[in-house]
C-alpha cells in the first residue's frame, strides 16, 4: 500500500474561535491518524477523566488497550491490524468519539433533562442533574455513553452518565477541544460543521485521485443519515464495522410514535377485555 | 475479521437495569390494571371485586417507588425524575403517570376507607372521580414500560416494539385478574377469572408473535439468562389459565391458578429484561436499529437551531 506522500493535507487551516450559535464539531481523518493516542491522553488530562483500576489490563487484540468509548474514555483510538487479500499487512487507526447527534437518542430518552444541546449544538450531560437512571446507555446506537461506577479518585462522579462534552468548558472560553489541539497530524479537526464537511469532501477527492479507493466518508452527509445529522464526521479507510462503528446507524427514538401507538392499541384491548369480563360475569 | 466487527466487540453498551426494574414492571402492571378492573367492577355494581382490586392495586403501588429509586446510580437525586415533563422520554412520561396514578389511587382508597368507616355523602363523588382517574392512568402505567424498553437501540427490544406493549398489557391484565380471583369468593369473581384467562392468552399469543417477528434475534429468549424465566413464564401462565378455566369456581383451585399466573407474569418481565443485555452484547459488527427503505439520504428534517 502506498504510503501517504507529499505535503501534509491540511497546511493552512486556522484554529477556529468557537462562537455560541455556531454548529461545531469534529472531522476525524483516519487516513493520517498515527495511533499515538495523544487525543486520549489530552482528553483525560483536561477533563479530569479518572482511571478505573480494572482498565489497566491487556486486551490481547492490537495496540489498543482502551477497547471502547465509555464513561472513563471519551476518545478511543481504534487500532486494526489487517492482512489484505494480496498478503500485505495494513494498520488502520481511527480516533472515535461521541457523534453529538442532532437527533440524539441519549438526549431524547433522558428523563431528567440532564442531557441537552448546547449553544454550540453539541450534546452534554449536566453532572449535577443526572440521577443515573441509565436510560441513555442502551439508547445510544454507538454505545458511547455509560455510567461511571466504582472510581476511587473521583467518587463524587460515580453513578452519573459520562461522555465527551466536546470540551464545553474550553469552547465557552474560546479554545478548541483538547483532543483536536493535541493531535500532531491534524487527523482530528475542529470547526464549524459546514466547513468540515466541505474539507472532508475535498480530502476524499484527493485520496481517490491518489488511487486510494477504499477511502470513504462516515456521517458526513448533510441529508438524513439516521441521526438527523452528526456533529462528528469521519474519513475511514475500510468499512465502518471494521472500526466498531455501525454501517447505517439510526436513532431508535424516531420510532416513538409507533411505539405509543402499539401501547394505545394494547391498552384498548385490555379495556375491551375488562368490559367483556364484566358483561360476561353478570350472567 | 471484519465479520466480527472490531475485535469481536459489541457496538452497543448493555443496559444496566437491575432486577428491581423487572419487579417494578410487574407491580406497575398489576397496580394499573387492578385499578381499571376495580373501577369497572364498581360501575357494574360488583362491590366485593371493586374493593379487592382497589386494595390490590394500592398494595402493588406501594412497592413501586422504592424499587425505582434503588435502581438509580444516584438514588438521592430521584426527585429529578419530576424536574421536567419530557414527551420524548418514556421514562419521564412514566414517572408522571406513576405520580398521577399514585395520587388518584390514594384518593380512591381514602374514599373507600372512609366509606367503610362512616358513609360520607359529600365526599363520595370525589372518591369516585379519583377512582376513575386512577383507572384511566392505570392503562399507560401498565404499558409505558414496554415503550420504555422498545425506545432503545437494543435489537431484541426495539425490533419487538409492535408486540412488546401487547405482551406487557396481557401480562398486566392476567396478573390483575389473577390477584382478584384469589381474593374474591367465586360468586363474585367471575369477571376477574375471565380477565385472568383473557390476559394470559393475550400474553402468550403476543410472545409467540413477538418471537416470530424477531427472527434469529429471538434466540435471546431461548439461550442465556432469559431462557429460564421465558420458559417458566410460558409454563406457569399457560397452566394457570387452564386451571382457572377448569376449576376457577372452587376457591383452592382459583388460588393456586392465581399464584401461577402472577408468578408467570413476573417471570415474563424478567425474561424481557434479561434478553436485553444479551442482545446488546450480541450486536457485533452489525446495524442495530434498522433503517426503513428510503429513510436514509433524504433531505434532513428542518431543525430548530438554538
Amino acid at each position: 500500500m502506498a504510503v501517504i506522500s507529499g505535503p501534509p493535507p491540511y497546511p493552512g487551516e486556522q484554529v477556529v474561535q468557537p462562537r455560541p450559535g455556531d454548529e461545531l464539531g469534529f472531522f476525524t481523518d483516519s487516513s493520517i491518524c498515527i495511533g499515538c493516542k495523544a487525543c486520549e491522553v489530552a482528553c483525560k488530562q483536561w477533563n479530569d477523566v479518572p482511571v478505573d483500576l480494572t482498565d489497566i489490563r491487556f486486551l490481547n487484540a492490537s495496540y489498543d488497550n482502551t477497547g471502547e468509548l465509555d464513561a472513563n474514555h471519551w476518545r478511543h483510538v481504534a487500532f486494526v491490524e489487517q492482512r489484505r487479500a494480496d498478503g500485505e499487512l495494513v494498520w488502520l487507526m481511527n480516533s472515535d468519539v461521541c457523534k453529538h447527534c442532532k437527533e440524539a437518542a441519549c438526549l431524547d430518552v433522558c428523563p431528567t433533562g440532564a442531557i441537552f444541546h448546547t449553544e454550540f449544538d453539541t450534546v452534554v450531560v449536566q453532572q449535577d442533574v443526572c440521577n443515573g437512571c441509565g436510560y441513555c446507555i442502551p439508547a445510544c446506537p454507538f454505545g458511547v455513553i455509560s455510567r461511571r461506577e466504582g472510581v476511587v479518585s473521583r467518587p463524587e462522579t460515580n453513578g452519573i452518565a459520562q461522555k465527551c462534552t466536546l470540551c464545553y468548558d474550553r469552547l465557552s472560553g474560546g479554545l478548541e477541544p483538547a483532543c483536536a489541539q493535541a493531535c500532531p497530524t491534524k487527523s482530528i479537526q475542529f470547526g464549524p460543521l459546514p466547513e468540515l464537511r466541505a474539507r472532508a469532501g475535498r480530502r476524499l477527492e484527493t485520496l481517490h485521485a491518489e488511487g486510494r479507493r477504499e477511502a470513504r466518508l462516515y456521517l458526513a452527509d448533510e441529508s438524513d443519515n439516521g441521526l438527523g445529522g452528526a456533529g462528528s464526521l469521519f474519513l475511514l479507510m475500510d468499512e465502518p464495522k471494521t472500526y466498531g462503528l455501525p454501517e447505517h446507524p439510526v436513532v431508535p427514538t424516531r420510532r416513538l410514535k409507533e411505539m405509543w401507538g402499539a401501547a394505545a392499541a394494547a391498552a384498548g384491548l385490555v379495556v375491551a377485555g375488562v368490559g367483556l369480563a364484566l358483561s360476561a360475569g353478570r350472567r | 475479521m471484519s465479520q466480527r466487527g472490531y475485535y469481536g466487540r459489541p457496538v452497543l453498551k448493555p443496559p444496566v437495569w437491575t432486577p428491581e426494574v423487572a419487579i417494578y414492571f410487574w407491580l406497575g402492571g398489576l397496580a394499573g390494571i387492578s385499578a381499571l378492573l376495580s373501577f369497572a367492577a364498581r360501575l357494574a355494581g360488583n362491590q366485593r371485586l371493586a374493593r379487592a382490586s382497589l386494595f390490590t392495586s394500592f398494595a402493588a403501588l406501594l412497592g413501586c417507588p422504592p424499587l425505582l429509586i434503588a435502581d438509580l446510580g444516584r438514588p438521592e437525586r430521584f426527585y429529578n425524575m419530576l424536574r421536567v415533563l419530557k414527551p420524548t422520554s418514556p421514562m419521564s412520561v412514566g414517572s408522571w403517570v406513576l405520580t398521577g396514578f399514585g395520587g388518584a389511587l390514594g384518593g380512591a382508597v381514602l374514599g373507600e376507607v372512609l366509606e367503610l368507616l362512616r358513609p360520607l355523602g359529600v365526599l363520595r363523588p370525589l372518591g369516585f372521580l379519583a377512582h376513575g382517574v386512577a383507572a384511566l392512568l392505570g392503562l399507560p402505567l401498565a404499558t409505558y414500560t414496554a415503550v420504555l424498553v422498545s425506545d432503545t437501540s437494543v435489537p431484541v427490544w426495539h425490533e419487538a416494539r409492535h408486540q412488546l406493549p401487547f405482551v406487557f398489557a396481557g401480562s398486566a391484565a392476567a396478573s390483575a385478574g389473577a390477584a382478584a380471583s384469589a381474593l374474591v369468593p367465586a360468586e363474585d369473581s367471575a369477571p376477574a377469572r375471565f380477565l385472568a384467562v383473557f390476559g394470559s392468552l393475550l400474553e402468550l399469543a403476543s410472545v409467540t408473535l413477538m418471537e416470530r417477528s424477531l427472527g434469529s434475534e429471538a434466540r435471546h429468549y431461548h439461550e442465556g439468562s432469559a431462557a429460564l424465566p421465558a420458559q417458566v413464564a410460558r409454563l406457569l401462565t399457560g397452566t394457570g389459565a387452564l386451571l382457572m378455566v377448569a376449576g376457577g369456581r372452587r376457591r383452592p383451585i382459583a388460588v393456586s391458578a392465581s399464584a401461577m399466573i402472577l408468578a408467570g407474569s413476573l417471570a415474563e418481565r424478567f425474561a424481557v429484561l434479561r434478553a436485553g443485555p444479551a442482545s446488546a452484547r450480541g450486536a457485533i459488527g452489525q446495524d442495530t436499529v434498522k433503517a426503513r427503505p428510503g429513510e436514509l439520504g433524504r433531505p434532513a428534517r428542518a431543525r430548530e437551531t438554538r
